[in-house]
């Protein structure tokens, strides 16, 4: 099937060569890291995580929400979103290789990363999640590549995909529980020592997932001939909708919790996001952007005739995208760290070079990305067509 | 695709992968290094562990030794010889490079004909060195 | 050429070992060595305690030996100072500090950073100028040691939480754990900035964390921490399960705290204010 993926148009090949580009320089930029070590990074002894594990988290949630077309399709038997199941099943495929590509550019001796299987330690959260990312990684690929196969020797799936279905729906609200859990277990972090942070995980992931899913289904819609059915693109806006009211609504009870508690080692953090600490506050405007968008976004896709207008959807769905980018990545992992378990305030921004190399992590999903799509539309067009 | 044009192919990716022994065969090769006992190491008639598996196993025995110190906090290795020797790459006089004074002949001779780089002295310090 | 040889065989080592070529040979368990099997064993002037605890008294310390006990710890450890002078032929092409990147074994904190849910309107004038040394706290349920995914942090039978920096990774889960700061990553080779490296302790390599270890390597020799030694008698380590030791006696004659005491963690480290 591979070879449909050689085969393309010139601005298909631009795109390619465009994004290998990107892998380059993105690659380049990693390797001063890899032999200077993490000091490139706006990284520090007070906020030790950044960019790339926040970036890692929000695509955790992207691959998450591929299952919010599995769901309907194959347990509802909701017909309409055939077309798409698919998708939703590789951008997962494409997701999770940037959330492994993020793991490991944020290892401070890559090398040595399999001691992680050399001594198991299943203690540590990091452990399952290695489990949970790998597992889900390798279901989607099999059941993509196998349904998308059958597909295209219009034959019956084989029957032994249908329990790998069914099991892919419990991973992908594993890797995201799980990824909740690396966070809201450790004690000395009052910004994510709560329990709703995994469903608040899961809410902004079925939220980011299906809002970027519509993205790439107007994309394909104006590259290919393939047309995922506007029905199909309805139904998905319904639920980014529902959960990124869920998102925002687990957020205010977040709140509440924690200004009429008033307990200040859970408090300071969201202080330091919302309104700034102590003259520190880097990350204010781009929180109350990120909720505004979210809020916005929530809103137009509430009203059926803003939901339904083919030109507000996709700003509705980038929108919504790029809040719950920012309220996950930006602002959860700094939040954690600003200020520190000692009350220190440190503040955080990524380097240029972080942030080149962060971009060689999206082009190289983008590649995953447009290569698995061209095969699926492909297949689609040869089929329907 | 002719018969020719596999075994062509063939031929071809066999060339390529032996590509290693080709460069050796054209370019000059050393002798290997002669390892050689200097200092007290050449006084001292105790050893760790044979000559032979120390050549072959040095590597494993570290990687137990480190692990013995770091993880057990045992320091002692008391040998099948009856000979103690303190589990240490560099520290005290019964420590490795303690006996074998010279890192260079005793440790890196080898590793660099052989072009293993391993990373102990990214950390280790070798106490002539910072001398 | 050489180097990239000499590449190409590091990721085929890397690859081997991912394969699973485990150390075949157990030379302490074999006894195909001569007569006498080979053993492991302590020194026997070490130092032993079944959960090591150290006793602070922060009245004795005052700014001039809070410097003198960090830098006595820093300096045999070889940890790395950021305003130390790079020698530029030495190592020609050492790039800008980020001094947010420090990194610090012991340490001294004011009263309200050390004890951040202590902080009182009303407190005491004194406390705000006492220098409060802050370290690893050597829990008993030490956070950093469920987190990290390799067991390169894991707790000694003794209570010492140790690191084992050729198996640590990198991943800084740890640093997201600890609940005292007490853990440094390092962000780059430290090497450049020890003015003169200690031959007792090895240095680290850039892409591990560190932290205080107890000074494990001098109770093995029958030694006391730097710290102790440097502190002219304001610190006191000991085992916390003997009611007979140095420390259970300070403990039961004085009032004691430690941080943040409400997470559970039990750290070891006790201070008398």
């Amino acid at each position: 099937m591979l070879e449909i993926a050689v085969k393309g148009s010139k601005k298909y090949w631009v795109w390619i060569i465009f994004l290998l580009i990107v892998i380059g320089i993105g690659k380049l930029a990693y390797l001063d890291q890899f032999f200077n070590g993490l000091m490139i990074t706006g990284m520090s002894r007070d906020v030790s995580w950044g960019f790339y594990i926040a970036n890692f988290t929000f695509l955790v949630g992207v691959a998450a929400g591929g299952v919010m077309v599995v769901i309907p399709y194959y347990l509802h038997d909701y017909e309409k979103f055939h077309r798409i199941t698919i998708l939703g099943e590789f951008l997962a495929v494409a997701s999770l290789v940037m959330c492994l590509l993020f793991i490991i550019v944020d290892l401070g001796q890559p090398v040595r990363m399999l001691n992680v299987l050399l001594y198991p330690s299943p203690k540590s959260m990091l452990f399952y999640d290695m489990l949970v990312l790998n597992g889900y990684l390798f279901l989607n690929i099999v059941i993509g590549w196998k349904v998308l196969e059958a597909e295209r020797n219009q034959v019956e799936p084989p029957a032994w995909t249908k329990p790998l279905i069914y099991l892919s729906i419990p991973f992908a609200i594993g890797i995201h529980t799980v990824t909740a859990y690396l966070y809201c277990g450790l004690p000395g972090r009052g910004f994510w020592l709560t329990a709703i942070l995994a469903p608040r995980f899961l809410a902004s992931a079925f939220a980011a997932g299906p809002a970027f899913l519509i993205i790439l289904c107007y994309i394909i819609r104006k590259f290919t001939k393939f047309d995922p059915g506007w029905e199909a693109m309805q139904t998905l806006s319904k639920i980014v909708c529902y959960a990124i009211i869920a998102n925002l609504f687990f957020f205010l009870c977040e709140v509440f919790v924690v200004y009429y508690s008033n307990i200040p080692g859970h408090k300071t953090h969201l202080q330091y996001l919302l309104f700034g600490y102590h003259g520190y506050n880097a990350l204010v405007p781009w929180m109350w952007s990120g909720f505004i968008m979210m809020g916005v976004g929530a809103v137009m896709l509430v009203i059926p005739r803003l939901r339904s207008n083919y030109v507000l959807l996709p700003v509705a769905c980038a929108m919504i995208f790029i809040g719950a980018w920012i309220d996950k990545g930006l602002g959860m992992i700094s939040g954690g760290f600003v200020p520190s378990p000692l009350h220190h305030v440190t503040e955080y921004a990524p380097t240029g070079q972080e942030i080149i190399i962060t971009l060689g992590v999206y082009a190289a999903g983008f590649l995953v990305l447009t290569i698995l799509y061209k095969l699926a539309t492909t297949v689609k067009e040869e089929v329907n067509g | 695709m002719t018969k020719n044009m596999i075994m062509g192919g063939l031929a071809v990716f066999v060339l390529a992968v032996l590509s290693p022994f080709w460069f050796n065969m054209v370019t000059t090769t050393q002798a290997a290094p002669e390892p050689e006992l200097l200092g007290p190491a050449k006084q001292a008639k105790k050893c760790v562990l044979d000559t032979y598996d120390m050549r072959t196993s040095h590597m494993s025995l570290l990687d137990e030794w480190r692990d013995a110190v770091v993880r057990d906090a045992d320091r002692i290795y008391v040998a099948a010889n009856g000979h103690a020797f303190n589990m240490s790459l560099s520290t005290g006089e019964n420590s490795c490079l303690g006996c074998h004074e010279d890192k260079a002949k005793f440790c890196d001779a080898c590793h660099t004909y052989t072009s293993v780089d391993p990373y102990c002295w990214d950390c280790h310090t070798n106490p002539k060195e910072i001398e | 050429m050489e180097q990239s040889r000499r590449r190409f065989l590091k990721v085929a080592g890397i690859a081997a070992i991912g394969l699973g070529a485990a150390p075949a040979i157990n030379f302490a368990a074999s006894d195909s060595h001569g007569p006498g099997a080979a053993a492991k064993v302590k020194n026997e002037a070490a130092l032993h305690a079944e959960r090591w605890g150290m006793v602070i008294d922060i009245k004795k310390i005052d700014d001039t030996l809070a410097r003198k006990i960090s830098m006595a710890c820093h300096l045999h450890h070889n940890v790395p100072d950021f305003t130390h002078e790079v020698d530029t032929q030495l190592y020609p092409k050492t790039r800008p500090v980020n001094h947010k990147q420090e990194i610090k074994w012991i340490w001294k904190e004011k009263f309200h950073y050390a004890f951040p849910d202590k902080e009182d309107e009303f407190l005491n004038e004194k406390f705000h100028h006492l220098p409060f040394m802050v370290l690893c706290n050597h829990c008993k349920n030490a956070p950093c040691v469920q987190a990290c995914p390799t067991q390169a942090t894991f707790s000694r039978e003794d209570g010492i939480v140790m690191m084992d920096y050729h198996r640590c990774i990198g991943c800084r889960f740890c640093m997201a754990a600890c609940p005292y700061g007490s853990r440094s990553f390092n962000f780059r080779d430290p090497r450049p900035f020890i003015d003169e490296t200690h031959p007792d302790f090895p240095t680290r390599s850039k892409g591990v964390v560190e932290k205080c270890n107890f000074c494990a390597e001098r109770l093995a020799k029958g030694e006391q921490p730097h710290c102790v030694e440097a502190s002219e008698g304001a610190i006191v380590v000991g085992d916390l399960e003997d009611p007979e030791s140095d420390v259970r006696k300070l403990l039961k004659e004085h009032y004691t705290i430690r941080r943040k005491q409400s997470l559970g963690t039990e750290p070891s480290v006790y201070y008398i204010v």
